[in-house]
């Protein structure tokens, strides 16, 4: 069933088609038809610029977190993370293999290993389904996609490669902040998935 | 405190080649290796880039993002946001390269190390793209009633954004 990910797919469609169509209209209703002409190429070629400036960067940390993540770094981190997932995933018992995939996704996803968390979640998904087979999300299934959209992630290099190209002297000065931010919206997602664990039954 | 950032990517980049070293990866061709991936992740984005940030700048020119976030300003008063912000808000959860275009029009127009630019910064770098997530991880196992689900996973991103604006305030008065 990939009816979801169609959903969001087909909704992305619109929202692309109504920014050109909007960015038309309001163009000729104020009168900058010329601008946004201007707008058409200079978006597209800075969107190259853009891709090749960061690719050093990009480059240089999947080289890096590739040297981690050979070493076992998932493994390794995502013990630390398993007295933690207990608390939060209940019904799973604590060695099961629904909690080793859960707690390597939470690592992979701090650590910022994007193509690997995916997978990562995804298996954990299949392990918690074999708890509870069916259409209907249980607990346990709630709180992990939850902590996963709420993923924090330590080091977003990508954010800060983008800042650094727009004149930041000091792009990681924002990490403080956004770890606080990102730690309390995990702990409100957290909170609310426990709170409403009652409210929704059906 | 903002000294701290600074000290993050030395410190990680030390543990990292020290991590490898201690459990006797080849440094150097994981390196490599992990480098081609991003290349060729940085490579098959380019053209959704393309689409996106073509249409935020068109946007942008047409003078209909002034709009949408004066229109929002509001809302974005009420849960003290800069309005210029209310834009990356309704992207965010829906498309990460959407996203990346409206930072990028927003770091233009204001500048990086601007409350605005930062307060976006810390926005984007902590949520993430919400419903997209959703899908996939449901959508693997079939799952079709989700329950409470999405009112947890927006309350977490709108404490995101509340609080991203507040630390933003403390942190860099």
């Amino acid at each position: 069933m990939a009816s979801c990910k169609k959903v969001v797919n087909i909704l992305l469609n619109y929202i692309w088609g109504a920014m050109i169509l909007l960015s038309v209209v309001c163009a000729i209703a104020t009168g900058r038809v010329p601008q946004l002409s201007a707008a058409v190429m200079n978006g597209a070629e800075s969107a190259v610029k853009l891709v090749i400036s960061l690719l050093g960067m990009m480059c240089a940390w999947t080289g890096l977190m590739k040297i981690a993540d050979e070493g076992g770094v998932t493994a390794v981190l995502s013990r630390m993370m398993r007295p933690l997932t207990r608390r939060l995933f209940p019904s799973c018992p604590g060695g099961s293999p629904a909690v080793r995939a859960i707690c390597m996704n939470i690592t992979a996803n701090l650590l910022g290993l994007g193509n690997a968390a995916t997978p990562l979640g995804i298996a954990a998904m299949k392990e918690l389904s074999r708890q509870n087979p069916g259409t209907e999300a249980d607990n346990s299934m709630v709180m992990f996609v939850v902590i996963n959209t709420a993923s924090l992630q330590l080091i977003p290099t990508f954010m800060a490669t983008l800042r650094a190209k727009y004149g930041s002297p000091s792009p990681f000065d924002i990490l403080p902040a956004v770890w606080v931010t990102s730690a309390c919206a995990l702990l409100a997602g957290v909170l609310a998935a426990k709170l409403l664990e009652g409210v929704k039954r059906g | 405190m903002d000294k701290l950032g600074d000290c993050v990517i030395p410190a990680a980049v030390v543990m990292i080649v020290l991590f490898g070293l201690f459990r006797g990866v080849p440094l150097f061709d994981a390196f490599v290796a992990g480098a081609k991936e991003g290349f060729r992740s940085s490579v098959e984005i380019l053209p959704t880039l393309v689409g996106l940030i073509m249409a935020v700048t068109m946007l942008g020119a047409s003078g209909a993002l002034d709009m949408l976030a004066s229109f929002l300003a509001p809302a974005a008063h009420l849960l003290g946001l800069p309005p210029q912000v209310t834009p990356l808000l309704l992207i965010k959860p829906i498309s990460g390269s959407g996203a990346t275009a409206i930072l990028m029009q927003i770091f233009q127009s204001n500048g990086a190390d601007s409350y605005v630019g930062r307060v976006a910064s810390v926005m984007s770098g902590s949520t993430e793209t919400t419903f997209y997530a959703i899908a996939v991880y449901y959508g693997a196992v079939g799952v079709k009633k989700t329950r409470h689900t999405i009112p947890a996973a927006l309350t977490a991103d709108l404490t995101a954004c509340v609080v991203a604006a507040l630390t933003v305030r403390i942190f860099f008065n």
